[in-house]
Order: structure tokens, then C-alpha cells, then sequence
């Protein structure tokens, strides 16, 4: 940063600043640049670089996996399909532990949602100026490559969990069990559904917000440190920058490992019928 | 945005990071995914070398049986053969001690008719002597012609 048009503020904004495709004020179709300009462009925009990342990641998975499935035998494993085996085992262990329902629809959406947000995470091990200088070469002025520090990604993926939530306690408990879920607990008497339901909408309200923040705040204080890390003088960087990517190889294993584990629990929830 | 020495001073850290998970994350991973490896390799083994031995049992109790078979049809025809012999020696020894007591008997028949025809003979040179006698009425001198009859009894 030690450019002199470029304040460490300036630096810091132009980190956290997504690349937004959307309609500006003035009515013409284009990137915003800076957040000023995305912020006028209201809900109708679209973050290309998380979209971007964010896809490529998930197909990158799926090639992965599909390769390693494709070249499936039952002799020893080796190589890719051993990795591939034990983490799909590890998930299925973790699945088995928590979810004690019939659905086959679980152990691979845990193992989804467990191996692409590890990828997205892994993003950010990546030096944060690395690829924005190279996007920079390219003539594309923003870029952020770690889709989970974007709310929009988190929310996404929280969201679909919500709606599965949704569509999984209606399908076992039925519309009537469902809503006596949510307006005779925990006070089994017609007078207090109202207090019920308010109770137990915040707590429904809060597995998707929470999941959701939960993985953005961990990733975007990360990212946020990097990059105050990286207005630091050149040749002191490492001292700092070393021990926090060590320290976020855990975190953004965790993270991933919280939300899978989370969105079983959910799940589980949703599967018990009282 | 201009390119300076931040981007250095992230490039050595870059490498740092990645020597030190090269150094210390990459093996202990690696380690488990060979031992995961390894553990499924020996149980694969295991099953194949308990299968090979069941055949190799499998084998041996065919072979055992067959062997014993073998021995027992052979015992059998042993005792069939020690019977028959048996059974010829018997025979044999009954149709000798047949033969002999046949011969014996014959033998003593044999006997008998010298005995009796030299007793036959006897007599009847005593009954022609009688008979002589009482032909010529006591005039033969029984000692003298004794001889005669005798001859006579002979040519009987």
C-alpha cells in the first residue's frame, strides 16, 4: 500500500468492496465502482466475483468427486478415491451420529455444503492481493475471492437450508403438526399461542440468520485481518500473516464442519415428530 | 491500485505458509490417508488368505477322505480275499479228510473180504472134507489125505 495515491483506508475499502454488476441510478447496465455507486444500484445488482467463485468452486467439487466416483474399485484405494472415501465417510459418520431419521437426501447435502464452503474458505489462504492485482492487469477493478466473506453467499446457502427446514417439517409433521409445533410449545394451552408463536417464530427466524452470520462474521474478520496485515510494511508481513493462516487452516474447517453440522441438527429437528 | 512491494512482502509470506504446510499439515494428512490405505489393504488380504486357506482345507478333507475310502475298499477286499481262502483251505482240508477216511474204509473192506474169504476158504475145504467123509463112509485117513484137500481147498 505504500503507493501514495492509496490510503490505508482507501486499501481496505477497495479490498472489501465486491465487484457489482447492476442497474446504475441513471439507468445505464454496468460495474459499479466503488460502494457508493453499488449501494445505489439497491437489491437488483449481483456480485459477479462471488457468483464467479463461487460456482467454479462448486463445479470444481463436483468434477472432483464425480472423477473419483467414476473411477470407483474395490480393490485398495489409492490416491484420490481414498481421499474421497474418507471424507464422504466422515460425513456419513457425522450424519449417522445426529440424524436419526430416514432421508436420503442428508448425508449428500452435508457433504455439499461441507466440501464447498471448505473451498470457498480455502480462498481465503490465497494472499488477499494476489488475485485483485492480477484482475487489476486484466482491467477489472474489484475482485474478492472468498465468496463466504459475502453475506449474500452465506445468506444463500443458509436460506436453502431454511427452506428445506420448512419443506421437511411439513412433509413429516403435516400442516396441522407443524403449526401446533409452533403455537403449543412450550405452553400447552390455548391461551398463550400468541406468546407461542412469537417464541418459537424467533427461534425458527434464527437458524437460518444465525448459520448464516455465523460463517460471514468468522470469514470476514479473517479476511479483514489479512488485509489489515497486509498494510503493514513489506518485509514484516510474514511475522503476522504466517501465524493466522496457520491458525485459520482451523477455522475455516471449523466453519465449514459448524454449518454442516448445524444444518443436520436442523434437519433432525425438523424430522422429529412429537 | 499499483503494483508494489506489498505484493512481495505477501509472496513471502505466501511461501512461508506454504513450506510450513508442506512441512507440518501435509504429512499428517497424508500419513492418514496412507494408513487408511494400508489398513484396507490388510484387511483385504486377510479375507483373501482366510478364503485360500479354506480352499486349501477344503482340499485336504477331500484328499483325507478320498484316501480313506480308498483304505477302507481296501481293507474289505483283503478280508473278502482272507475269507475265500479261508473258505478254499476248509474245503480243501474237508475233500483230503474225506479222501482219507474214504481210502481207510475202503481199506478195511478190503480187509474184511480177505479176511472173510480165507475164512470161507477154511471152511469149505472143512465142509468138502466133511463131505468126503461121509461119501466114502470113515474109510479116508483124514491125515492122509489131508494133503489133497488142502490142494483142493486151495484151488478154491
Amino acid at each position: 500500500m505504500a503507493s501514495e495515491n492509496l490510503t490505508a483506508s482507501g486499501y481496505i475499502k477497495h479490498h472489501l468492496q465486491n465487484l457489482t454488476f447492476g442497474q446504475h441510478p441513471d439507468g445505464s447496465w454496468g460495474i459499479a465502482h466503488g460502494a457508493d455507486e453499488a449501494a445505489a444500484m439497491g437489491f437488483w445488482a449481483i456480485h459477479l466475483d462471488t457468483m464467479l467463485f463461487s460456482i467454479g468452486l462448486g463445479i470444481f467439487f463436483l468434477w472432483l468427486f464425480r472423477k473419483a466416483a467414476k473411477k470407483v474399485s474395490v480393490d485398495t484405494p489409492s490416491g484420490l478415491q481414498n481421499f474421497v472415501e474418507m471424507m464422504v465417510e466422515f460425513v456419513d459418520t457425522s450424519v449417522k451420529e445426529s440424524f436419526h431419521g430416514r432421508n436420503r437426501v442428508i448425508a449428500p447435502l452435508a457433504l455439499t455444503i461441507f466440501v464447498w464452503i471448505f473451498l470457498m474458505n480455502l480462498m481465503d489462504l490465497i494472499p488477499v492481493d494476489f488475485i485483485p492485482h492480477l484482475a487489476t492487469l486484466a482491467g477489472i477493478p474489484y475482485f474478492r475471492i472468498v465468496p463466504t466473506t459475502d453475506i449474500n453467499a452465506t445468506l444463500g446457502l443458509s436460506l436453502s437450508v431454511f427452506a428445506l427446514i420448512i419443506f421437511y417439517s411439513i412433509k413429516i409433521k403435516g400442516v396441522g403438526g407443524f403449526t401446533k409445533e409452533l403455537t403449543l410449545q412450550p405452553f400447552n394451552t390455548p391461551i398463550m399461542i400468541p406468546f407461542n408463536f412469537v417464541l418459537e417464530m424467533v427461534g425458527l427466524l434464527a437458524k437460518p440468520v444465525s448459520l448464516a452470520l455465523r460463517l460471514f462474521g468468522n470469514l470476514y474478520a479473517g479476511e479483514l485481518i489479512f488485509i489489515l496485515i497486509a498494510i503493514l510494511p513489506w518485509f514484516a508481513q510474514w511475522a503476522l500473516s504466517v501465524p493466522w493462516a496457520i491458525f485459520h487452516i482451523l477455522v475455516i474447517t471449523l466453519q465449514a464442519f459448524i454449518f454442516m453440522m448445524l444444518t443436520i441438527v436442523y434437519l433432525s429437528m425438523a424430522h422429529e415428530d412429537h | 491500485m499499483n503494483i508494489n512491494l506489498t505484493l512481495i512482502g505477501q509472496a513471502i509470506s505466501f511461501a512461508i505458509f506454504v513450506w510450513f504446510c508442506m512441512k507440518f499439515v501435509w504429512p499428517p494428512v497424508i500419513a492418514a490417508l496412507e494408513e487408511r490405505s494400508k489398513k484396507i489393504a490388510d484387511g483385504l488380504e486377510a479375507a483373501n488368505r482366510a478364503s485360500r486357506d479354506l480352499e486349501l482345507a477344503q482340499e485336504q478333507a477331500t484328499k483325507t477322505l478320498r484316501e480313506s475310502k480308498e483304505q477302507a475298499a481296501e481293507i474289505i477286499e483283503q478280508a473278502n480275499k482272507r475269507a475265500n481262502q479261508i473258505i478254499d483251505e476248509a474245503k480243501e482240508q474237508a475233500r483230503t479228510d474225506g479222501e482219507r477216511l474214504r481210502d481207510a474204509a475202503q481199506a478195511e473192506i478190503e480187509q474184511d473180504v480177505v479176511r472173510a474169504r480165507e475164512a470161507l476158504r477154511s471152511q469149505v475145504s472143512t465142509l468138502a472134507l466133511i463131505g468126503a467123509e461121509k461119501i466114502l463112509g470113515a474109510s479116508v485117513d483124514e491125515k492122509a489125505h489131508s494133503e489133497i484137500v488142502e490142494q483142493l481147498a486151495k484151488e478154491l
